[in-house]
C-alpha cells in the first residue's frame, strides 16, 4: 500500500476500489446503487457515460483498458468494474510490488 | 444491396463535431477518409476525438468485429478530397461557408463523385447553384453519436440523380446506416420538428417554469424520448443549434425558430455544451 500512496494513485484493494466507484456514481448519477446493479439497464446512465467511466478507472487505477477488455459488460456493476480494475493491476505487475 | 466497404473512399470536410463522428463511423466500418480542415490546432484535436469516439463504438459493440480499421489522413489542403469516390461536407451552417466550400469541392473532384452535405437545416436545393454538377449533390443528415445511431435521414433535392442516389445508398450499406429518404425543405423532417422543439424546451427554462432536467426528465418518461431537447440540444453544440435555427427562421418565418434569449446567452457566454464542458448542464468536472 506504500507505493500506492507514494505514487498518489487510489489504494488498490477490491472494497477500496468498489468504495470509491460507489462515491463516484452516486455523486454523478445521485442516485444509491447497490454493488451488483446494472447501471445500463435500469437506466441510470446513459451510453455516453460509459465512455467516462472508462477514462475515469484508466487515470485512477493506471490502467488501459483495451482490446477484449473494452466492451460494456465490465461496466454493467460496481462489482464487474472492481474485478476489472484488480485483474489489469495484476496483469501490469502493479498489484503486489508497484 | 452491395455493401462493399473496399469500394469507398471518403473525404470529410470540417472536424467539427459532425466531421469527427462520420469519420470514426467510417474509420470503424473499414472505409479510409482524409479529414480536412483549416487547422492544424483543430485536425490535431479531431484525431483524439476520433480515438476516443472508435473506444467509445467498441465498448458499445456498435463496430463490424470483422475488419480492419479504415486508414485516416488528416490535411488542412482541400485539394486532398480529388481522390475520394464521396466528400461529405461537414462544415459550420452558415450558407456562406457552406457555399464557398461546395463550389471548391466540386471544382476538385472527378464528375460523377457523389459530393454529400451533412447540412442541418439549408435546403440542398439551394446549395444545387453552389456546385458545377448539381444531380451529384445530395444531403445526408447524420445524427450525433454518428456511429451508436443506425437512422439517417437522406435528402433528395429536385436535381439529385438516380445514379447518386445509389451511390449513397451503397455508402451508407458499408456503414451499416439505414436511410429514410425525404424531399427537400429547410430543415427537412427532423430538424424542423426538432429544433423548435429545443428552442422552446430552452424558453421554459429561462422563463422559470421548470430545470433543465425537469423539461428533459418530462419528454423522456413521458414521452418516450431516449434524450431529452435539452441534452440533445448539448449533444449538438448550442452555437451551431443558434445557426440553423437562424437558418430555419430566416426561410420560414416561424416565430418558433427564432433563437431564444436563454441559448443566445449561453453562446456569448462560449457554454456551447458538451464540446466546452458545459451548456445547459455541465460535464466530466467529477472524472478529473
Amino acid at each position: 500500500m506504500t507505493t500506492d500512496q507514494t505514487s498518489g494513485l487510489a489504494p488498490v484493494t477490491a472494497d477500496a476500489v468498489a468504495g470509491a466507484l460507489h462515491g463516484f456514481l452516486t455523486k454523478r448519477i445521485k442516485t444509491e446503487l447497490a454493488p451488483d446493479q446494472d447501471l445500463f439497464k435500469s437506466g441510470l446512465v446513459s451510453s455516453m457515460f460509459a465512455m467516462e467511466l472508462v477514462v475515469h478507472l484508466e487515470e485512477a487505477y493506471d490502467i488501459a483498458i483495451i482490446g477484449p477488455e473494452l466492451k460494456l459488460d465490465h461496466f454493467r456493476t460496481i462489482e464487474a468494474m472492481t474485478s476489472l480494475v484488480l485483474r489489469l493491476r495484476d496483469a501490469a505487475g502493479t498489484g503486489e510490488d508497484g | 444491396m452491395i455493401a462493399d466497404y473496399t469500394e469507398h473512399r471518403l473525404a470529410v470536410v470540417g472536424a467539427g463535431v459532425m466531421g469527427t463522428n462520420i469519420t470514426t463511423l467510417a474509420v470503424g466500418h473499414g472505409v479510409p477518409v482524409v479529414l480536412v480542415d483549416l487547422s492544424d490546432d483543430v485536425l490535431s484535436l479531431a484525431r483524439k476525438t476520433i480515438a476516443q469516439q472508435l473506444r467509445h463504438a467498441q465498448l458499445l459493440g456498435a463496430l463490424p468485429p470483422d475488419r480492419p480499421r479504415g486508414g485516416l489522413v488528416t490535411s488542412v489542403s482541400l485539394g486532398d478530397v480529388a481522390d475520394a469516390t464521396t466528400v461529405i461536407e461537414a462544415v459550420v451552417e452558415v450558407p456562406e461557408t457552406k457555399a464557398k466550400v461546395l463550389a471548391e469541392v466540386s471544382a476538385l473532384v472527378r464528375p460523377g463523385t457523389t459530393v454529400i452535405s451533412n447540412t442541418s437545416c439549408i435546403p440542398i436545393d439551394e446549395m444545387a447553384a453552389w456546385v458545377s454538377h448539381a444531380d451529384s449533390l445530395v444531403g445526408v443528415h447524420f445524427m450525433n453519436p454518428s456511429y451508436l445511431i443506425k437512422m439517417v435521414e437522406v435528402i433528395r433535392g429536385s436535381r439529385t440523380g438516380d445514379a447518386t442516389l445509389g451511390s449513397v445508398r451503397s455508402l451508407l450499406a458499408a456503414l451499416g446506416r439505414d436511410a429514410l429518404v425525404i424531399r427537400d425543405s429547410p430543415g427537412f423532417v427532423i430538424n424542423r420538428l426538432l429544433h423548435p422543439l429545443i428552442n422552446s424546451a430552452a424558453m421554459l427554462v429561462d422563463e422559470g417554469v421548470a430545470s433543465p432536467e425537469v423539461v428533459d426528465g418530462l419528454l423522456e418518461g413521458c414521452l418516450g424520448h431516449s434524450t431529452g431537447p435539452l441534452r440533445t440540444a448539448d449533444l449538438i453544440g448550442l452555437d451551431n443549434l443558434v445557426d440553423s435555427l437562424n437558418v430555419l427562421y430566416e426561410r420560414r418565418k416561424d416565430e418558433s425558430c427564432r433563437p431564444c434569449e436563454l441559448l443566445l446567452s449561453k453562446v456569448r457566454e462560449g457554454d456551447l455544451g458538451r464540446k466546452t464542458g458545459r451548456g445547459f448542464y455541465s460535464y466530466g468536472e467529477a472524472a478529473s
